[in-house]
């Protein structure tokens, strides 16, 4: 059975219950959240219809421009370190046998399906007084008494760094371990060192794989709301808590929407770039 | 890189994205209701805590049924979406494909805030049923990638063979198309159900004052003090996705299902 215009109107039927829920569920709500963005608040948590663009107005402000210039800092880090150790960590497990690979994927996904909550809290015990690595330290005779790491900028990193390294992972694993054998065994047939074939050879052949998954890995990491409250300090807090806090605890709905707007606008732009770098290798 | 250095590399990462997890359960059998590790004594009744304690309970109970009816109504969104885009020549259908996708890859704090506006503005905020709604359009891109991935695979010939014989897309899709989608059917189910179970901040946003699932029920535990049997929930979780990845991987080709070719080498 080949594939076929649809022609009379059953034929489209299949395609009405998941268009009817996306454009109803998705796209409306979405939308709503545009349009709110544009609503005057009124006190006491509600809105009403409006065309103001005072929400927008209000990012420009020495408070906000120090969220979001700290929330694009932290993501830049997090898939910097993210592609770093990802990077050769999935070209080994990709030369490793199907059997190993099984079970580094099955863990892999374990820890990609953990609750950033279950994140938080693991990182923040470990980072702890009293059950913390410092007691690791302190057994061998490192360190003299126990001390605790959270909150801080590192303990921010370090969790976030946790929850994007199976994502990294994953979205590198299709392009790596199809790369072609043979570009390899033509190098070290030459002579290449495996290290050097790997970085001439591998890192090149893939460089916009490493550029779009370094994209992906930022937006995916300035999406992390809950790990900055639970390891860091209000400073290390990021646009994704403000957004929250705002339309939660300040019941400050037109504000919260005209945020999310920007970051969509953000994420948007930077996938683009993603799609339009992957066409070009497929290409 | 040469075989220990690599060994030793694969070591150290396994050991980062395990040791959290090992200090959890570590701290999840403690004897006293103190955080220390290692662990003082042994014991599980941690664990009973999860069923024992109607709060916990009940959170679990939300969690699981959320979670279990979000990823149905996602495969129930994704499979007719999945299916007509592999047999019809309709380039305009791509778009719901792209919106399939969306929620996915922008962050989650925008589904989250969309849904929010959404059911506040139509008076529906809080009600349980729109989490579940809200969840299975935030977790469609699972079903619907697993499921293009399933029919891509599907060899035309077959089905050619069917049409030639006399059947109609009816029978077609019962007695070849089924039975074939089936193992992509369940992964997708499985991925988005395992995801859902986790997920915090949609269900936060939509539902987290009048229903509260286990990842809510662990935050809002954190936030007063640390009680054990958040650990021991983390660990059960930890288990729940392993086992449920494991079956796929015993059951389907894991590897395939994530992007690699499916012969192997």
């Amino acid at each position: 059975m080949r594939r076929e215009p649809p022609r009379t109107l059953v034929d489209y039927a299949p395609i009405a219950f998941p268009a009817l829920m996306l454009i109803v569920f998705f796209v409306v709500p979405f939308s709503t959240m545009i349009a709110v963005s544009f609503f005057r608040r009124q006190q006491g948590g509600f809105y009403t219809p409006d065309f103001v663009i005072d929400n927008y107005a209000r990012f420009v402000s020495a408070f906000f421009g120090g969220v979001l210039g700290f929330s694009l800092m932290l993501a830049i880090m997090v898939a910097v370190c993210c592609v770093a150790i990802g990077f050769p960590f999935t070209y080994l497990l990709a030369r490793a046998s199907r059997r190993v690979q099984i079970v580094w994927l099955v863990g892999l996904l374990s820890v990609l399906s953990l609750s950033e909550v279950i994140i938080g809290f693991a990182w923040s015990t470990l980072f702890s007084r009293t059950a913390g690595l410092t007691n690791l330290l302190v057994a061998i005779g490192l360190m003299e008494a126990p001390r605790a790491l959270l909150p801080g900028f590192g303990a921010v990193l370090t969790g976030m760094v946790y929850q994007a390294l199976p994502y990294t992972v994953l979205v590198l694993y299709p392009a790596i371990v199809r790369l072609d054998p043979t570009l390899l065994e033509a190098a070290r047939t030459l002579g290449a060192s495996p290290a050097r074939a790997f970085f001439n050879v591998v890192v090149p052949a893939l460089r916009n794989t490493i550029v779009a998954t370094l994209i992906m890995v930022f937006v995916f990491a300035l999406g992390s709301y809950l790990l900055p409250q639970i390891l860091g300090r209000p400073q290390h807090w990021t646009l994704s808590v403000l957004i929250t806090d705002q339309a939660i605890y300040q019941s400050n709905m037109p504000f919260a929407a005209a945020m999310a707007v920007f970051l969509v606008l953000i994420s948007l732009a930077l996938v683009a770039l993603t799609l339009y770098l992957g066409r070009k290798e497929t290409a | 890189m040469g075989r220990h250095l690599s060994r030793l590399y694969l070591a150290a990462v396994a050991l980062f994205l395990a040791l959290p997890l090992v200090v959890v359960a570590g701290v999840s059998v403690n004897e006293k209701q103190s955080l220390t590790f290692p662990p003082e004594g042994f014991s599980l009744a941690w664990y009973a805590q999860i069923f024992v304690d109607s709060g916990w309970r009940s959170a679990l109970i939300n969690s699981v049924v959320l979670a279990m009816t979000a990823a149905a109504l996602a495969v129930a969104i994704a499979f007719p979406l999945a299916w007509f885009l592999w047999r019809r020549i309709a380039p305009w259908a791509n778009i719901f494909q792209v919106l399939g996708l969306a929620p996915f890859i922008l962050p989650p704090v925008i589904t989250a805030l969309g849904m929010l506006t959404f059911w506040a503005t139509l008076g529906f905020y809080g009600q349980a049923w729109t989490a579940v709604i809200s969840h299975a359009i935030f977790f469609v891109t699972l079903p619907l990638v697993t499921l293009s991935l399933g029919f891509s695979s599907i060899d035309r010939s077959l089905v050619e063979a069917a049409a030639t014989m006399g059947a109609d897309d009816r029978i077609v899709l019962r007695t070849v198309v089924l039975p074939l989608i089936l193992p992509y059917i369940v992964s997708g189910f499985a991925f988005a159900f395992v995801l859902s179970l986790n997920e915090y901040i949609v269900a936060y946003m939509t539902v987290g004052f009048t229903v509260e699932t286990l990842p809510i029920k662990i935050f809002n535990a954190l936030r007063y003090g640390y009680t054990p049997t958040m650990a021991s929930v983390s660990i059960f979780f930890v288990v729940v996705a392993a086992v449920v990845f494991a079956l796929i991987a015993r059951f389907g080709d894991l590897p395939k299902l994530l992007g690699a070719l499916s012969d192997g080498k």
